[in-house]
């Protein structure tokens, strides 16, 4: 079923295009809806649709040999996913899932070609989106290789964890991010990893520090 | 009641994204903003915060030493 043409107009990949071209491109476009948990693409697999979140949040993520979930990016409506390996013509890099009830817009693969074939425009909103994409992994790459991510979590732990007397000071996932300078994404990654070293526990809403000599080598503090 | 996560309605558009997350249907949008509903099934997985795109709701963690608990 193809889709109404002006809800084209919010998705970077349509920007600057006339009505008439977006009422062409609307008609290669269909509609997909889909469940909380439901896998709207599986890792491995071939890459043959391009998806925009129309309503609803999609989680990124790929299941780790020991079946953990590792959340790489959230996508939001009016944004894409699974561009670059249908870009590239590879496989699907990672897995995503429905986080709710989920509207998406999928265009396939032959027909974004003919697409970018047909109108320039849509060439040069490609190369935009895909440079966003490279500064976005740039940035993920720059925190694995300089800024050692769960040794910084593991300091902001150390240096908040409370003494036992008075208030004991929180912090949410984000306020930890913006301190370290990444994304909340790895935060939320690197405490999987702590807890799995064994360094603390996650308790609701609460960090317990179980092994503070492990996090402190975490932390590169001896 | 346990404690539930924070809402900022100043920061809160309405959007419904930490509603259509949200497991335990503890949130729920009322007069343009978000609200809390419901105390009792809250996991704090903190999805909320997480896909919220105006920082509008947080979800703190205590952090604590172990030995310091009792």
């Amino acid at each position: 079923m193809a889709v109404q043409a002006e809800s084209l107009k919010s998705v970077p990949y349509f920007s600057g295009l006339s009505d008439s071209v977006l009422v062409s491109i609307s008609k290669l476009i269909f509609e997909k809806k889909a469940e909380r948990g439901e896998i709207l693409i599986f890792e491995g697999e071939p890459a043959e649709v391009l998806y925009f979140v129309v309503a609803g949040v999609v989680k990124v993520f790929k299941t780790s040999a020991d079946g953990k979930e590792q959340i790489y990016h959230i996508i939001r409506p009016g944004e894409s996913f699974n561009d670059v390996p249908v870009l590239s013509g590879g496989v699907n890099m990672v897995s995503a899932g429905a986080m709710g009830a989920v509207v998406l817009h999928g265009l396939k693969k032959k027909d974004l070609e003919t697409v970018i074939k047909e109108y320039p425009q849509v060439s040069l909103n490609v190369i935009q989106v895909l440079s966003r994409r490279v500064e976005e992994l740039v940035a993920m790459v720059e925190d694995f290789s300089f800024r050692h991510v769960t040794g910084r979590v593991a300091k902001i732990l150390l240096e908040y964890a409370g003494d036992g007397t008075g208030e004991r000071p929180r912090l949410t996932q984000q306020e930890m991010a913006a301190m370290i300078g990444t994304a909340r994404e790895m935060v939320g990654r690197s405490l999987k990893n702590l807890e799995g070293e064994g360094a603390i526990r996650m308790e609701r809403n609460r960090i317990i520090i179980t092994d503070q000599k492990a996090l402190k080598e975490v932390a590169g503090i001896v | 009641m346990g404690e539930m996560p924070l809402i900022d309605r100043d920061k809160c558009q309405g959007c419904g994204l930490c509603v259509s997350v949200c497991a335990c249907g503890a949130l729920v949008i009322e007069d343009s903003a978000v609200s809390i509903v419901d105390v009792d099934e809250c996991q704090w997985c903190t999805l909320c915060e997480l896909v919220c795109p105006n920082d509008a709701i947080s979800c703190p963690f205590e952090i604590i030493v172990e030995n310091d608990q009792a």
